[in-house]
């Protein structure tokens, strides 16, 4: 089992460290040689205008869309979750989306880092333990799709969902250290999105 | 907006600090002292701005008080980009710190650029909701800081020469002490605390990790792309640019720049490709001739 994690900007480390712990290996990717023999892949947390644009001068781009596409399984936390949404509000114009989660999707949609904070969360399919969430300047799901499930709630908004293999996060699962959420994208089955028909 | 504080939601703790620190790793935090300024910056891909009036290099060469901005400056450059904000306050100015975060910016800076307020004290970073980013020259003075409640360290350099020497030498002292740290057996860690002048539960907490248990990033004379990579392969994890960007001759470029490298430090390949053409660094200064060295301010 390898999820890449792709290794631009943000908290890369933290993922890797969570993939580590579950035995997982956890190899970085910064180019589009990167993208191979990957069986899914993490878009870690960070600013999005800064990974979005380095996601370009890269060229991990266009062949990140593609692998998504055709059913690479995705977690997006924070910033990753901004760049898989179809719809983003308050980015910039210029910010790039693998528009690969139909989502609406607001950025700093609390405020600032003042308004960041920690919440318990519940899980929706868990063992009823609340789950640690770190919303550090987080964005706001302001609208779902029909084909995306709600996995936990906040304050009213969706705070974690998942559209088949692609899945993401508002919060900071890696900085938690709690391994549920990592531990389900991990386990899901990898054979049920072949490519080209999800 | 959703922005009532709420019963179930625990705002300024210290992962929250800290966590804003992590998600800016790998990235480049950049001064400006104009709303056109952060625009560039975040135009470059700059992860965080620095609302300043004025940045080192003229901080240094016009002498006198140096203070925290005018607020106005910061609002319009609050106003002005999506990435976050921070803004300096006079080690141990304690209003100055209350009034920015009044402002709303995202994270303070108790920086030795600006003239100190307090010879013996810093600010009691624990008291606030906002986080804060301290310099620091050696591992004594970054585990002060942190045991102030610092949420991230800058290794301090000297601020406003676009010359990487000092940066080096700070980072250098810091993770090279944290390395012996790692090392050392239990009586020596405990007689390592005493020469660092540091906390001891910090100091052992060093020792165990082999990390200072907040976010490292380097700062104080990075002026060119090669100067970034520099610092990040001795082990920052993010670079503060302040006079190096907008004192060059084409700072969009430069600044952007300066973004591939800090990410592709390893790759000399795309070092080399990014900084091909982009016109005159600043002058720099050899620091021998400086009146002032700013990284000597705090305690």
């Amino acid at each position: 089992m390898k999820v890449g994690v792709v290794a631009l900007q943000g908290d890369v480390r933290e993922h890797r460290e969570v993939l580590d712990a579950l035995g997982v290996d956890a190899p970085d990717v910064r180019s589009p040689e990167d993208l191979a023999a990957l069986d899914a892949l993490i878009l870690p947390g960070g600013e999005s205008t800064t990974i979005s644009q380095l996601l370009r001068s890269s060229g991990l781009l266009d062949a990140l869309t593609e692998r998504v596409a055709d059913g690479l399984a995705v977690l997006g936390t924070c910033a990753g979750a901004i760049l898989l949404a179809t719809e983003v509000l308050d980015g910039r114009p210029d910010q790039c989306s693998l528009g690969a989660l139909d989502v609406t999707v607001r950025r700093n949609g609390y405020g600032t880092q003042l308004q960041s904070f920690e919440a318990d969360l519940d899980l929706d399919g868990s063992d009823g333990r609340p789950f640690p969430g770190v919303f550090i300047r987080a964005p706001v799901f302001e609208r779902v799709g029909d084909a995306v499930d709600v996995l936990a709630v906040h304050d009213g908004h969706p705070v974690l969902v998942r559209q088949g293999p692609v899945w993401a996060s508002t919060f900071h699962p890696e900085l938690s250290g709690d391994l549920r959420i990592h531990q389900r994208f991990v386990d899901q089955d990898h054979n049920r999105y072949p490519k080209g028909e999800r | 907006m959703v922005s009532d504080e709420r019963a179930d939601q625990a705002r300024g703790t210290a992962r929250v600090k800290r966590g804003l620190a992590e998600m800016m790793r790998g990235g480049v935090i950049m001064d400006v002292v104009t709303a056109d300024q952060a625009r560039i910056a975040e135009d470059a891909g700059a992860v965080a701005v620095m609302a300043l009036e004025r940045v080192p290099a003229d901080i240094r060469r016009d002498g006198g008080v140096a203070r925290m901005s005018d607020p106005a400056i910061i609002e319009s450059i609050q106003a002005a980009v999506t990435v976050p904000v921070m803004a300096k306050c006079r080690i141990g100015h304690i209003a100055e710190a209350q009034v920015l975060e009044a402002l709303g910016v995202d994270y303070v800076d108790e920086s030795e650029v600006l003239t100190p307020a307090d010879e013996a004290h810093h600010v009691d970073k624990w008291a606030f909701t906002v986080p804060f980013v301290c310099g620091a020259t050696n591992l004594g003075e970054a585990l002060r800081r942190i045991g102030e409640g610092a949420a991230m360290i800058r290794s301090k350099g000297e601020a406003g020469t676009g010359n990487v020497v000092e940066a080096v030498k700070h980072l250098r002292s810091i993770l090279g002490d944290i390395r012996r740290l790692t090392v050392a057996d239990q009586p020596e860690r405990f007689a390592a605390a005493k020469e660092l002048r540091a906390p001891v539960d910090l100091v052992l907490e060093v020792a165990e990790r082999g990390e200072l248990p907040v976010p490292l990033f380097c700062a104080g004379g990075i002026a060119t792309p090669a100067d970034a990579s520099l610092v990040m392969q001795l082990g920052a994890q993010a670079v503060f640019v302040g006079s190096g960007i907008f004192k060059s001759t084409d700072p969009a470029t430069r600044a952007k720049a300066i973004v591939e490298a800090t990410t592709h430090f390893r790759d000399p390949g795309i070092v080399a490709k990014v900084s091909r053409g982009l016109g005159e660094a600043m002058r720099g200064e050899e620091i021998a001739t400086l009146d002032v060295k700013l990284a000597d301010r705090g305690w």
